[in-house]
């Protein structure tokens, strides 16, 4: 079925929007990427099941909805009742057939299900009203979690191609391309180009062929709110990106997608297909002259594919070497055409700025980054999760208000932003707003949005090993500087890890890592020495207690620790049941003993132990 | 090891026969053989005009790749920052004890190889293992065991 003009899209949504009526409830299957995790599709097929068992009036398989990520993955796996916005948490399997029986046919709310808040431990329904979901303002994830991403009638319910029939039927390319600008929206992915400057540039370039790609390479560890847009939203990146074409002169587009994700490959796949039948993808795109396609091209699974040339080498079917951009993508990319490339969040989030306006989008966030961010909370946070907050907002209410700050009673330590080419930044700095340029002020950098928070127990020296290591494995191989610098900058760390540190090391590597910083070709290797050097600004003392004292103060280090037990021990047996290697001996009652010849050292009895009887020295 | 080529040409069908393909073509080979047999690559650079060497270096290049047989379950251990902080390597050598193989590589039997992914991007479940695409979050040293086996 062709949508034949903007006007038919008009009355389209309008059926769409009765049909979804039509169902006096809906059941909302959290399907995202931690729910997944959990057992969550095991709880889906239950309750399609159970309600096809029930036959209760008025509600149908079709009542249950599978969405994509709705982001408190630390309660998951959810499952969300509408219109109520009823909100169950760490649903089982076993809890569907009483879902159904009682809040479905009747009325009753199962307490145990809901949410307790960690103060008081009052118990919330609707989730508009948990501080995770209420100080959130999502524009690139509205709909995420909330609509069946392989649906295309339920993202047109939601107003979905309203901005690309609002382009197609009353603005010229030049104006969106304006309207963008205005909003001052900087690109999603990490280094923060606006993009209203990167879509003009590539319009005045000369030439009859111009590419769109959307970046879903998402390389940086610790990063999951791209994922989770094209599994749960992949329309809105699609109409961004055709709503770009239109604004660029381009009839042909590609998404990049990581090999890691097949689930967004499918759902992007299914996408498609669907704008194509619904006459949003191809020729004549909405009964205009308008045409133009997407294809997917899947990566390989190397980090440096997210850099801009290497990526367009990538779709090329090349490997993925950076090149010098003495002439820059947006005017010499895919195939020496120019290329705008932006980020799935990015592309997201255009048809709200040609919905609501330049104006509206500008007034939310920071000065000189407006709009909001999506990041990923993940690590020693109590609330893990998927978040969308106004930019400009510090990173104390992202990680404990929102985020509800660190469990097990641990101290914060040190939060890393930017994936590998950003950096660890301290309690000091908690005070700092989100934004592009304070982040980068303060060492680390806005990245693509993975937040990770890290409590005493994590040893900065080891971080920074695990980044270098991963970059080590990651670097092309191009540059000599990126490619052997950081193997001899991982090496240094690994043997302070090990206790062999030297006097003289920190000051060998900081000399190394200002060769590294000027002597490579792409961002990889300029700010691969950033997890290092962030951490040295930082914690200095941390990398001097392994050097000098042979300690590792945050006790992770293996060749630097050793687990006693304490005579808090009350003989409980459960360290000796988990060790893996039989390493505990003891009685019941009886204090236990480690044998250090076997202990490898593993931290699972002290993982385990609720008296605090175990003492890492 | 001998191997069913015919299942190439079906590849081959699907895709255009133009170098461009080439990193389709080898995951779709990948897919299908779990890994890149030599003999396939050296079909796969004949049918698209792309010089055997330039087909082994995009080989080698990705992650995604592999040039040795893998085993039937592929135990994927992530070891994205977040899972890292949380345990991931502990979570690794409890692995490779329980399987006697380092990570890259595969048991002598073949039900088993196991591979290191920079982010599967479930940070939130961190750790994270999957099992053939099976997804386990909040991992424990103590629990691999019963993820390895299949019963749980």
């Amino acid at each position: 079925m062709k949508i034949e003009s903007a006007e038919r899209l008009k009355r389209l949504r309008k059926e769409c929007m009765a049909e979804l009526d039509s169902l006096p409830r809906k059941i909302l299957v959290c399907l995202g990427p931690g729910c997944l995790a959990s057992g969550s599709e095991k709880i889906l097929n239950e309750f399609r099941r159970v309600i096809s068992e029930k036959k209760i009036e008025g509600i149908t398989v079709e009542s249950v909805k599978k969405t994509g990520c709705h982001g408190f993955c630390a309660q998951g796996p959810l499952v969300v009742i509408e219109p109520a916005g009823l909100f169950y948490t760490h649903v089982q399997v076993k809890n569907v057939a009483e879902i159904v029986d009682k809040k479905i046919s009747g009325g009753e709310v199962i307490s145990k299900l809901l949410y307790s808040a960690p103060d008081n431990g009052h118990k919330i329904e609707n989730y508009h009203e948990i501080p995770f979901y209420s100080r959130q303002t999502r524009i690139s994830l509205r709909n995420v979690g909330k609509i069946d991403p392989e649906n295309i009638r339920d993202y047109i319910a939601v107003g979905g191609y309203q901005a690309l029939a609002k382009v197609l039927t009353g603005m010229k390319p030049q104006q969106v391309i304006d309207e963008v600008a205005k909003s001052g929206i900087r690109g999603r992915g990490g280094a923060g180009f606006p993009t209203g400057r990167k879509w003009e540039t590539c319009r005045k370039v000369e030439s009859d062929i111009r590419y769109v790609i959307c970046n879903g390479d998402e390389g940086d560890p610790g990063a999951f709110m791209d994922r989770c847009i094209m599994e749960g939203d992949p329309h809105s990146a699609l109409e961004g990106m055709i709503i770009c074409a239109y604004a660029v002169g381009s009839a042909s587009g590609y998404i990049y997608v990581r090999e890691e994700y097949p689930l967004a490959v499918v759902n992007l796949q299914k996408a498609i297909q669907a704008a194509r039948e619904y006459g949003l993808l191809g020729n004549n795109i909405l009964g205009s002259d308008f045409d133009f396609d997407i294809k997917i091209s899947r990566g390989g699974g190397a980090l440096v594919c997210g850099e801009s040339s290497a990526l367009m080498k990538s779709v090329a079917g090349d490997v993925g070497e950076p090149r010098a951009k003495y002439v820059r993508s947006v005017v010499k990319g895919l195939h020496d055409r120019p290329t705008v490339l932006n980020n799935v969040e990015t592309f997201a989030t255009i048809p709200v700025i040609i919905n609501n306006g330049a104006a509206a989008f500008a007034a939310i966030g920071a000065k000189k980054s407006s709009g909001a961010k999506a990041f990923s909370l993940a690590g020693k946070v109590r609330n893990t999760g998927l978040v969308e907050v106004p930019m400009g907002i510090t990173l104390r209410e992202i990680i404990f208000d929102i985020g509800g700050g660190i469990p097990n009673g641990r101290k914060f330590k040190a939060v890393q932003t930017g994936g590998p080419s950003g950096g660890c930044l301290p309690e000091a700095k908690l005070d700092l707003p989100v934004d592009f340029d304070s982040l980068t002020d303060a060492g680390s950098m806005m990245g693509s949005g993975g937040m990770i928070i890290m409590d005493d127990r994590t040893c900065m020296v080891d971080v920074a090993k695990y980044f270098l290591n991963f970059l080590v494995s990651e670097s092309c191989g191009k540059c000599v500087p990126c490619r052997e610098g950081l193997y001899q900058l991982h090496a240094l760390c690994k043997k302070i890890t090990e206790g062999k540190g030297q006097e003289g090391d920190l000051e060998l590597m900081e000399r190394l890592s200002r060769n590294i910083k000027i002597g490579s070709l792409c961002g990889l290797g300029q700010s691969g020495p950033n997890p290092f050097m962030s951490t040295l600004r930082y914690f200095r003392e941390e990398y001097e207690a392994h050097i000098r004292d042979k300690k590792c103060p945050a006790g992770v280090c293996k060749s630097l620790i050793t687990y006693e037990i304490t005579d808090a021990c009350t003989g409980c047996l459960a360290c000796i049941r988990v060790c893996p290697v039989a390493a505990i001996t003891g009685e019941k009652k009886k204090k236990h003993l480690i044998d250090q010849a076997i202990c490898d050292r593993c931290g699972s009895c002290y993982a385990i132990c609720q008296f605090d009887a175990i003492l890492i020295k | 090891m001998p191997h069913d080529l015919t299942k190439l040409s079906s590849i081959f069908d699907r895709n255009p026969k133009e170098p461009g393909s080439l990193i389709t073509v080898l995951q779709d080979i990948q897919r299908e053989f779990r890994y890149l047999p030599c003999e396939a690559l050296i079909e796969t650079s004949k049918t698209l005009g792309v010089p055997l060497s330039k087909v082994f270096s995009v080989s080698t290049f990705y992650n995604a790749f592999s040039l040795t047989p893998r085993g039937e379950k592929i135990v994927r251990i992530c070891q994205g920052t977040a899972c890292h902080i949380k345990g991931a390597n502990l979570v690794q050598e409890q692995i490779e004890n329980a399987l006697s193989i380092k990570a890259g590589e595969t048991t002598p039997d073949m039900k088993f190889t196991i591979e290191i992914v920079n982010c599967v991007g479930a940070c939130a479940m961190a750790p994270v293992i999957a099992v053939n695409n099976e997804y386990h979050g909040n991992i424990r040293c103590e629990q691999v065991k019963k993820y390895l086996d299949g019963k749980q």
